[in-house]
């Protein structure tokens, strides 16, 4: 079934080259797009079942023969991500197909949206998938151009303000992930992952922290980690709210990703182990002071995206199977919450006419429907008990206090700081912007002033089904807790290297 | 393996012009920059490949004399990709022209109105706006009521509006 691999790829490049060329066809678009996508979601499910099943699935791209050649490595840790994304991608896809009629009459060139859309699906799939680490620039780059267009969509003045931040530091990152690559290439003779990591091991520790110290640099510029991160809230709450959602949800994450493969396969030995938790605690406590501070829903979101990164470099550092799989089940949930958050966000922007707190009030009372819609991925980011965001908080909390170590207990003190300051930051949302009156009230004689369109049902019933997502995660909690343990096993214990060569080539 | 000294030094200076560049306000700059680092980077290629050879083409050299192919074709992908972010770059240099009369990074406006509040060592305006729209019984803020207050005349955030 090994042909299932790169399928995930292959199919939303294919869609993205149909959908240019249905450029003048909207509705043909829509509907190529949306079979792409929901194929990917039937291809990730199947290839999640066949990874629990039989171990990590290996293709070696066009017959190479190995090690030679590009492999593409299904394991479980990347077909859950790969699942969860592609789910992400299909529903905020169709939550766009109700803002489009709106934007096509403000915003030209939207025929593009669907192709970059997909191309931005296909280079998140490669990355997830991908063994090699060039391959996994390669897989970078798509997902980094498609987000750079859908980023600066329709050229406005603001946009292209936000894009620029966004596109040189990207670049620069990539520049940086060159010369990794350059670097592991000419120490070791290869870019294939398992391989590599197998002859780093063998190389003098000097070069070795050279090397890791490159690529934890270029990862932690994706995922956003604090001294790294100051591209990110300036770049995002810009762009359109569909798009800021699953920048939201996926492109740090695949970050996240890539700082896994790159502790587990290139470097088991949890080497900067110490440095990873002292940032991941910064990353935390620095990422939601930010978000208290701002007044604008967009942005406050996107400083918690920050801040909540910290957990799972956390869960990471810890160097633990235990805090491995609470990184696993805090990514996929995270995911889930924070694309709901911002699509929700989407919403209330169009409800109340704007997204700054000193303009928003009453929604509470004008739309119930949408109380309800930002209260329960609200409360689960902040981690109140039934919900997913608290079992991962309290798998990190375990792992942190099972350490033993002063350092990690430094980090549980600030998860508990953080969840405690989370929960402030989305109650300044909901307080102001939901249970405060309109601010404008008073000049009309106490009536209520509509700022805002209607709520669209179609739009609400997809951010609906992504909040009923993040809650089957708590109603399968621990089945998906048994997964990721399991995937945490496997990347810990070197399964992912003798699936990959089984012969033992060295 | 014994590098190559001169594409080193070559390399290096490429990338240390391309970062001068880059730090330059000027969006037009930074994609000289950016060019000037990428292909300082590229030059990394040729060097990790290790000693020169032949052509890499089978029955054309013999296999122990060739130069390693796969940097080439590392090297080939991201020239690709330098061409693609050039084009790009430009164009959205171009646009910022088109909208700003300039192409100059800009800061960005939030945190300006943040920094410029912490400055003059005010509440934000999502903390006191409780005074100005009455209801104080509602506001999480109520016990800030006497230091803030509606708009004063060089209120930071009016020219904002």
């Amino acid at each position: 079934m090994s042909w299932l691999v790169p399928m995930p790829i292959l199919l939303a490049l294919f869609g993205a080259g149909l959908t240019l060329i249905l450029g003048r066809r909207p509705m043909a678009q829509r509907a190529v797009s949306v079979s792409v996508l929901s194929a990917i979601v039937a291809v990730a499910g199947g290839l999640v079942y066949l990874a629990d099943r039989d171990g990590p699935q290996v293709t070696w791209v066009a017959g190479w023969p190995a090690p030679q050649g590009i492999s593409l490595v299904a394991d479980r840790l990347s077909t859950v991500l790969l699942l969860v994304s592609s789910v992400i991608c299909l529903l905020v896809l169709v939550f766009s197909l109700g803002q489009e009629e709106e934007q096509r009459r403000r915003e030209t060139p939207i025929s593009i949206y669907h192709p970059t859309f997909l191309a931005l699906t296909a280079g998140v799939s490669n990355a997830f998938l991908t063994g090699d680490l060039f391959n996994l620039y390669v897989g970078f780059e798509i997902l980094l151009f498609a987000s750079f267009v859908l980023l600066t969509l329709g050229g406005t003045g603001d946009r292209i303000r936000a894009g620029t931040t966004y596109v040189v530091v990207s670049l620069v990152s990539s520049l940086l992930f060159l010369v990794a690559l350059a670097a592991v290439y000419a120490a070791t003779g290869t870019v294939n992952m398992a391989l590599a990591g197998v002859r780093l091991a063998a190389l003098p520790p000097e070069v070795q922290q050279v090397i890791h110290l490159l690529l934890i640099t270029v990862f932690g510029i994706k995922a956003a980690v604090f001294p790294l991160s100051a591209w990110l809230p300036d770049s995002y709450p810009t762009a359109p709210a569909p798009v800021t959602a699953v920048f939201a949800g996926l492109l740090t994450k695949v970050g996240v990703y890539a700082i896994i493969r790159t502790q587990t396969v290139l470097f088991p030995e949890g080497a900067l182990r110490v440095p990873m938790m002292v940032i991941g605690i910064l990353t935390m406590v620095l990422g939601i002071l930010g978000a208290i501070a701002q007044g604008e829903i967009k942005r406050i979101l996107s400083f918690t995206l920050v801040s909540h990164i910290g957990y799972m470099i956390f869960g990471i550092a810890l160097d633990s199977e235990a805090g491995l799989s609470a990184a696993i089940f805090y990514t996929v949930h995270h995911i889930l919450v924070q694309t709901a958050l911002f699509l929700v966000a989407g919403l209330i922007e169009r409800r109340g006419g704007s997204t700054s707190l000193n303009e928003l009030g009453g929604l509470a009372s004008a739309s119930p429907v949408l109380g309800a819609l930002f209260l329960v991925p609200a409360l689960n980011l902040a981690g109140i008990p039934p919900l997913s965001g608290f079992l991962g908080k309290v798998g990190l909390v375990r792992a942190g206090v099972g350490t033993h170590d002063w350092l990690a207990g430094v980090g549980v003190a600030a998860v508990l700081l953080t969840s405690l300051l989370s929960l402030f930051a989305v109650a300044k949302i909901w307080n102001r912007a939901f249970w405060q009156a309109m601010p404008l009230a008073e000049n009309e004689d106490g009536k209520m002033v509509e700022a805002g369109l209607p709520l669209q049902p179609s739009m609400a019933v997809v951010a609906g089904m992504l909040v009923a997502v993040g809650l089957a995660l708590t109603v399968f909690g621990g089945s998906m807790y048994g997964f990721t343990d399991r995937a945490a096993h496997d990347a810990r214990h070197g399964d992912y290297i003798t699936a990959v060569l089984p012969q033992g080539v060295r | 393996m014994e590098p190559n000294i001169t594409l080193l030094l070559v390399s290096g200076f490429l990338i240390a012009c391309g970062v001068y560049l880059l730090l330059e306000r000027s969006l037009t700059r930074i994609l000289m920059g950016i060019l000037l680092a990428s292909n300082g980077v590229n030059l990394l290629y040729p060097i990790i490949a290790g000693r020169a050879g032949l052509p890499a083409f089978i029955g054309l050299s013999a296999a122990d004399r060739i130069t390693d192919p796969l940097p080439q074709a590392m090297v080939l992908t991201s020239i690709v990709i330098t061409l693609a972010t050039t084009a790009f770059l430009l164009t959205m240099a171009y646009r910022a022209f088109q909208v700003n009369g300039h192409d100059e990074v800009q800061d960005d406006v939030e945190d300006a109105v943040i920094r410029r509040l912490a400055l003059l060592d005010e509440a934000s305006e999502s903390y006191d706006a409780g005074v100005t729209h009455g209801e104080p019984g509602e506001e999480a803020g109520s016990d800030t009521h006497e230091t803030t207050g509606a708009a004063r005349p060089g209120d930071p955030r009016e020219g904002d509006r």
